[in-house]
């Protein structure tokens, strides 16, 4: 499904040159519920970038579902996200003068898919997150969770292959992180591939595979059986932190 | 372009960004609207004033004699200047000269009719000058050829000595007394633009020959052919020379025969008001600008508040081409609809102020039998100027907004999530 062979992405500000990716090699296989971990400015939003086509690499190669991603038009690029992946931002990123069934059906525009058929899809997604009763609401009239929530359908609306969340429950308190991470996992269960990025460990304990960055290179990858063996780790971690 | 649902998203789009929408809209209805005021301002005075020209003939020329100022040929200053029918007959042939009449002045002119009776003036005339000052004939006919060559008594009444004489009885075919001399009316009529119509018309030959002129004329009143400048003053002067060797004085001596040359007038007036013309222009131009400017920088303005949110249409699939699409349709909906509307309000404003001035005018027209006096008349805009630029908006428009929407579909679309 995504198979990243020696990526190397580095960002120039004026005469800086930040050197953020340092090769890297990854294997996710379809279906599978993957967390890339790492402290701040290892990298972690930057991989999540690269592989959801938002943005570009310098070095290496990235195949998707089989074909090249590389200095691709924005055209092609937009034509894939919208088949391929579906986002779910941090900061939710909804429009914020459509309501909750006007944003979830906004992939389906671009799908040309006209007005009511994409309205009534909209509200099915909203019924499967919950939030059939808010459809008419703005975005600022939803608490954090229900935006996530909004978000979540409108990225689950194009029947996508790959999941991309840029830490979904980072704006979020303990208790809808959990609900949404729930939701993902329900997702995850349904065959799609989800891929997200953290820096709670509980949350990622939640998923089958973490990635652990390092200053721009994979530090580690932990496979489910190990989740205990990291969850401890994680726990001697903290005690001599 | 016709897709539904694309417009469908845009007027979804302005109906929740009614502040955005309403400050873009009004940049450019208050443009149109300015433009259209200005424009009709300038047009209103400058058919006002020109209308109050065209009172006479525009090409008129009129000669009057006098007393010579400068010797001549051994002739001391001083003398009378006559003027004769013999002069009549030279003028007439001259070349670009168009009507000529000639003017013998009678005094006293007490008109009667029954036991109605008043002072008015009595111009005695060829029937040229019917063209010269023109004279708008309101019933029956002005004076013709006929009546000068058999110096009938037919006499022509202006409008106000008819109504002051008949009291809206029948005139024509009725006697009427000039100086206790009995004239037959053959027509009654208004002086061309003029205010009062208290002039009456009697062939020239029955002037000089019933109160005693013999051949004597006073003045003559011309129209020239000429479309310039130059060439109005090149015919004015061959008048002058060609009646000054007749005469035998200086053909500069203006006190020997005045003249005046209204073309010049009209002329030197329609240069001033060319010079307004271009002044009302510059500042058109000049609001114009500000509009664009306005435009510009609302659309700069928008299109930068908006690039989160192609960030987002981006990650969920948006073209780049949709994105643009999306904001060019939507500016230029916006700017052609106010643009109309600023158009239709300047339009309205300006035709309010028609009515107005109209109205006016119509009173002063009743009080001066017929004939208003107004500087400002019609201040209409011709369309074809308010259609391009209202176009000029619409297109500045697009263009201010196409130049940022295409900078933020092209860029990667993480970095137009980053925009706050």
């Amino acid at each position: 499904m995504i198979s990243l062979k020696n990526v190397h992405k580095s960002y120039v500000t004026g005469s800086n040159s930040l050197h953020v990716l340092k090769g890297i090699d990854l294997e996710i296989q379809k279906g599978e519920f993957v967390s890339i971990m790492g402290s701040s400015g290892s990298g972690k939003s930057t991989l999540l970038n690269i592989l959801g086509i938002l943005d570009n690499y310098d070095d290496g190669a990235y195949y998707l579902n089989g074909s090249l991603v590389k200095d691709m038009s924005e055209k092609k690029a937009a034509q894939l996200r919208n088949e391929l992946v579906g986002f779910v931002f941090q900061s939710f990123n909804l429009i914020s003068f459509k309501n909750a069934m006007e944003n979830v059906a906004l992939p389906l525009y671009y799908q040309g898919v006209n007005r009511k058929k994409r309205n009534k899809i909209a509200l099915e997604y909203l019924d499967k997150v919950g939030l059939l009763d808010w459809a008419e609401h703005l975005p600022n009239e939803m608490s954090g969770g229900q935006k996530q929530r909004v978000a979540i359908a409108r990225s689950l609306i194009s029947q996508p292959k790959i999941i991309f969340a840029d830490e979904p429950t980072g704006a979020l308190d303990t208790t809808t992180s959990y609900e949404v991470m729930e939701i993902l996992k329900e997702i995850n269960a349904g065959g799609i591939t989800v891929i997200l990025v953290t820096h709670e460990h509980d949350i990622a304990a939640m998923t089958q595979k973490i990635v652990r960055l390092k200053d721009g290179r994979i530090d580690q990858i932990i496979k489910n059986g190990d989740l205990k063996h990291f969850q401890h780790q994680y726990a001697k971690e903290l005690e001599t932190a | 372009m016709f897709d539904i649902d694309k417009w469908q998203e845009i007027f979804a789009t302005i109906k929740k960004n009614k502040m955005r929408t309403f400050l873009t809209g009004f940049s450019v209805a208050w443009g149109i609207f300015m433009l259209m005021i200005l424009l009709g301002s300038g047009n209103g005075l400058s058919n006002g004033v020109s209308e109050n020209f065209m009172r006479d003939a525009v090409n008129a020329m009129w000669l009057w004699s006098g007393r010579t100022s400068i010797p001549y040929q051994g002739l001391k200053e001083g003398r009378d200047i006559r003027f004769t029918n013999a002069d009549y007959d030279v003028l007439k042939d001259l070349e670009g000269i168009e009507y000529t009449s000639g003017r013998y002045y009678i005094g006293g002119n007490k008109f009667s009719y029954g036991n109605e009776y008043g002072e008015y003036t009595a111009i005695t005339c060829h029937p040229d000058l019917r063209e010269v000052e023109n004279i708008e004939i309101v019933e029956g006919r002005f004076i013709n050829q006929v009546d000068i060559n058999e110096t009938r008594k037919s006499v022509v009444l202006g409008k106000d000595i008819y109504d002051a004489l008949f009291k809206n009885k029948n005139a024509i075919g009725e006697y009427v007394r000039v100086n206790n001399i009995p004239f037959k009316v053959v027509g009654i009529c208004k002086e061309g633009g003029g205010t009062r119509h208290r002039n009456a018309y009697i062939p020239v030959s029955t002037g000089q020959k019933v109160f005693n002129g013999s051949n004597r004329l006073h003045n003559f009143a011309l129209t020239i052919n000429a479309t310039t400048l130059e060439e109005s003053q090149a015919i004015e002067q061959r008048v002058r020379e060609t009646l000054a060797r007749k005469h035998k004085f200086e053909a500069s001596d203006e006190s020997a025969m005045g003249s005046y040359n209204k073309l010049e007038d009209v002329i030197q007036t329609m240069k001033i008001f060319q010079a307004i013309k271009i002044f009302i222009w510059i500042i058109g131009t000049g609001t114009l600008i500000a509009g664009v400017v306005g435009v510009s920088n609302i659309m700069l303005i928008v299109v930068k508040e908006r690039t989160k949110e192609i960030g987002i249409r981006k990650a969920i699939g948006a073209s780049p081409s949709s994105v643009i699409g999306l904001v060019l349709l939507e500016s230029i909906l916006i700017t052609t609809v106010a643009g109309y509307i600023g158009l239709v309000m300047g339009t309205g404003l300006m035709e309010l102020i028609n009515l107005v001035v109209e109205k006016q005018y119509e009173i002063s027209a009743a009080t001066n039998g017929g004939n208003g006096e107004t500087i400002f008349r019609n201040p209409t805009v011709d369309l074809g100027v308010a259609m391009t630029a209202t176009l000029l908006l619409v297109v500045a428009g697009a263009i201010a907004g196409y130049i940022p929407a295409k900078r933020a579909a092209r860029i990667k679309p993480i970095e137009a999530l980053r925009d706050e």
